[in-house]
C-alpha cells in the first residue's frame, strides 16, 4: 500500500507548476504590470493549483495504450463505451487526489498567511461546476485526439501539440489578463482560457464575467462532443484489433 | 427444428499493410512514400452455426480464424458480405446484441490488474445493469463451476495464469450470455486446468444451451468440445462438418500392432495378404481400413497365435495438421 500512497503523493505534488509561476510572477513584481495585487496574485495561483487538480486529463496517453495493446477490445464488445470507463478513472483519482491538496493549501497558507480567504458559498459551488466543466471540456478534447489512434497509432504525439497552447493559453504559466489586449480577444475564442483562468479567476475573487464563462463552457462541450461522437464511431469502424 | 443463430455469407476482410525496408534508406524512404497494399485475410466465405452448436475453427497461424471471430463478435467491420448473429448486425454494437455475446481471448484480460477479481465482476454486473443480489447470486454460481472461492478475493496481479483464466471467465459470463465466441481459451495453461476449462465449457453448454465459437490450437480442447469444425486455410473454409467424418476421410486405415507368440507366427502373418508396415522378430505392425477392421481381427485371432494387439489410434494433431497446411486436402 505504502507505494500507492506515495504514488497519490507525487501525483498531487506534480501539479505544483503554478506556484513556481508564482514565485517568479512575485520576485519579479511582474504582477505590477497588469495591476494585481500580491494577494489576489497569489490566491490566483493556488486555485489554478486546484483546478488543474481537479481537471487534470490522460485519456489519450491511457486509451493509446491499450489501444496498442488490444485491451481496448474487450470493453468494445461491453454494452458502455470504453470512455466512460476512463471518465470514471479520472473522476476516482480525482477524489484520491483531494486530501493530498488539501494538505498541500494548509502548507500554502502557513507560508502565506496573508492569502488566506473564504470564498462565498455561492461562487465556491460555481468554482465546482466550472472546474468539472474544464474537466469536461479536456477530457473531450483529449478523447477526440484519443480516437486518432483508429488511424495513426500515435494521437498521443498529436496531443503534444495540443500541450503548448493549453500550457501558455490556459492561464497555468500566467493569468489570460497579463496577455496583450489584441492577442487576449483572440485567446477568449479558444476553449483554453475556460480550463484553467476562467475558474481560478471565479474562485480566487479576482474579476471575471460569471456568465460569459461559464457559457463559453457549455458552448465548447456542446461544440466537442458531437464531434467526439462521429469520430469515434468512424473511428471503430477502421479498429483492427491489433494485439489482440 | 434447431435454428441458425449466426448466418455469414459471402464474408470478405481485407486489411492495408504498409511494409517497411531496413536501415536507414529504408526509414527515411517509409517516411516519405508509404508502401501500403491491401491484404485480402477473408475471402468470401459462408456459413451458418445453429443454436446450442459447439463450433471449432481450425488453421494455421494467419489462416483467419481470429479474424472471423472479431468480425462475428462486432470487434471488427467486414469488408464485404453479410453477418448476421441473433439478428443482429453485430458491427453496429447494439446494446441487445452486445448482451447476449462475449468475447475471451487467451491471455488478454479485462480484469483490472490491481484488484481483486470480484471487483471487475461487480463492475461487469453494472455494465450490464444487474442489480447486486442479481450479480451476488451469478457470482456463486460460476465460482461453483469454476471452483474458485478465495481467489476472488486476491489482486488479480498475485494470481496464477490458471486461476486468472477462471476469475476472466467469470467475468466474462456474469451476463449470461446466449453466444460465447473463444480464442485460445486454454493458451498457456497447464493440463489440469485446461481440463477444468473444458469441463466448465461443456457444464455451461449443456446447461444454458449456449451457441460456443472456439478456436485453439490444442487438438484436446477441439475433440473433447466441438462435434463439428471449420477448417481455415489462407482466409478460405476448406472444410466445415462434423470432426468425426473429417478424421475418417483423413484416416482411412488404423496401424494395429501384434505381438506374436513365435517368429514363425509372424512370418506366416506377413505373408497372410495384410499390408504390413514393419516386422521386427514376433512383432508385427499391419494397415487395415477402417470398413473392414472387425472381420480383420476375428480373422487374426482364429487363424494366427497372438500374444497381445494393440489398435493404435492415428495421432489426431497429425491428421488435422494435414488439413491446415493444404488448402485442397482430399476430404
Amino acid at each position: 500500500m505504502l507505494e500507492y500512497r506515495v504514488e497519490i503523493a507525487l501525483w498531487a505534488i506534480s501539479g505544483i507548476i503554478p506556484f513556481f509561476m508564482l514565485n517568479i510572477w512575485t520576485n519579479n513584481n511582474l504582477n505590477e504590470s497588469i495591476n494585481i495585487s500580491d494577494i489576489m496574485l497569489s490566491r490566483y495561483f493556488l486555485c489554478a493549483f486546484f483546478v488543474r487538480q481537479f481537471s487534470v486529463v490522460w485519456v489519450v496517453f491511457s486509451f493509446e495504450e491499450d489501444s496498442l495493446m488490444g485491451k481496448v477490445s474487450p470493453y468494445l464488445i461491453q454494452p458502455l463505451n470504453p470512455f466512460f470507463r476512463y471518465f470514471a478513472q479520472h473522476l476516482a483519482e480525482q477524489i484520491t487526489r483531494f486530501p493530498f491538496a488539501l494538505i498541500i493549501a494548509f502548507f500554502f497558507f502557513i507560508f502565506n498567511p496573508e492569502s488566506i480567504w473564504i470564498p462565498n458559498l455561492g461562487i465556491l459551488l460555481l468554482s465546482i461546476v466550472s472546474t468539472f466543466l474544464s474537466f469536461l471540456i479536456q477530457f473531450l478534447i483529449q478523447s477526440i485526439v484519443a480516437c486518432l489512434c483508429f488511424w495513426t497509432e500515435k494521437a498521443s504525439s498529436i496531443e503534444k501539440l495540443l500541450f503548448i497552447p493549453t500550457l501558455f493559453l490556459s492561464g497555468l504559466l500566467a493569468p489570460v489578463v497579463s496577455f496583450p489586449a489584441y492577442i487576449k480577444s483572440w485567446i477568449y475564442l479558444t476553449p483554453f482560457p475556460y480550463l484553467i483562468d476562467f475558474p481560478a479567476n471565479l474562485l480566487s475573487g479576482n474579476e471575471t464575467n460569471i456568465i460569459g464563462g461559464l457559457s463559453m463552457q457549455i458552448l465548447w462541450i456542446f461544440l466537442l462532443f458531437p464531434l467526439f461522437k462521429k469520430i469515434w464511431s468512424e473511428g471503430t469502424k477502421k479498429y483492427t484489433a491489433m494485439g489482440s | 427444428m434447431v435454428k441458425n443463430i449466426i448466418n455469414v455469407r459471402n464474408l470478405s476482410k481485407s486489411f492495408d499493410i504498409s511494409s517497411k525496408e531496413p536501415g536507414l534508406k529504408g526509414t527515411i524512404k517509409h517516411f516519405f512514400k508509404r508502401q501500403t497494399k491491401s491484404l485480402k485475410v477473408i475471402k468470401d466465405i459462408s456459413f451458418e452455426i445453429k443454436e446450442g452448436e459447439i463450433v471449432g475453427f481450425l488453421g494455421a497461424n494467419g489462416a483467419g480464424k481470429t479474424t472471423i471471430l472479431k468480425m462475428l463478435c462486432g470487434l471488427i467491420y467486414p469488408s464485404e458480405g453479410s453477418i448476421l448473429v441473433s439478428g443482429h448486425l453485430p458491427f453496429r454494437r447494439k446494446e441487445n446484441f452486445l448482451k447476449n455475446i462475449t468475447l475471451i481471448m487467451g491471455q488478454k484480460q479485462q480484469l483490472i490488474w490491481d484488484l481483486p477479481p470480484i471487483e471487475s465482476f461487480y463492475l461487469n454486473a453494472s455494465i450490464y445493469d444487474l442489480d447486486k443480489f442479481e450479480a451476488k447470486k451469478r457470482i456463486k454460481k460460476l465460482s461453483e463451476m469454476l471452483e474458485i472461492d478465495e481467489e476472488l478475493f486476491i489482486p488479480v496481479r498475485k494470481l496464477s495464469l490458471g486461476q486468472r483464466m477462471k476469475s476472466e471467465l467469470l467475468a466474462a459470463l456474469i451476463h449470461e450470455p446466449n453466444i460465447l465466441f473463444l480464442d485460445e481459451p486454454t493458451l498457456g495453461l497447464d493440463i489440469n486446468a485446461q481440463r477444468n476449462l473444458r469441463k466448465f465449457l461443456q457444464k455451461y453448454n449443456k446447461e444454458t444451451n449456449a451457441t460456443i465459437c472456439l478456436t485453439s490450437h490444442y487438438m484436446k480442447d477441439i475433440t473433447s468440445l466441438c462435434k463439428r469444425v471449420i477448417c481455415v486455410h489462407e482466409g478460405e473454409i476448406s472444410y466445415d462438418g462434423k470432426l468425426n467424418l473429417l478424421l475418417k476421410k483423413l484416416s482411412p486405415v488404423k496401424e494395429i500392432s501384434i505381438v506374436c507368440c513365435s517368429e514363425k507366427e509372424a512370418n506366416k502373418l506377413e505373408s497372410s495378404g495384410f499390408t504390413v508396415k514393419n516386422k521386427i522378430k514376433n512383432e508385427i505392425t499391419i494397415k487395415i481400413e477402417n470398413k473392414s477392421i472387425t472381420s480383420s481381427l476375428k480373422t487374426i485371432l482364429n487363424n494366427f497365435d497372438i500374444e497381445d494387439l494393440f489398435i493404435n489410434e492415428p495421432p489426431i494433431d497429425e491428421i488435422i495438421g494435414k488439413v491446415l497446411i493444404k488448402k485442397d486436402y482430399d476430404i
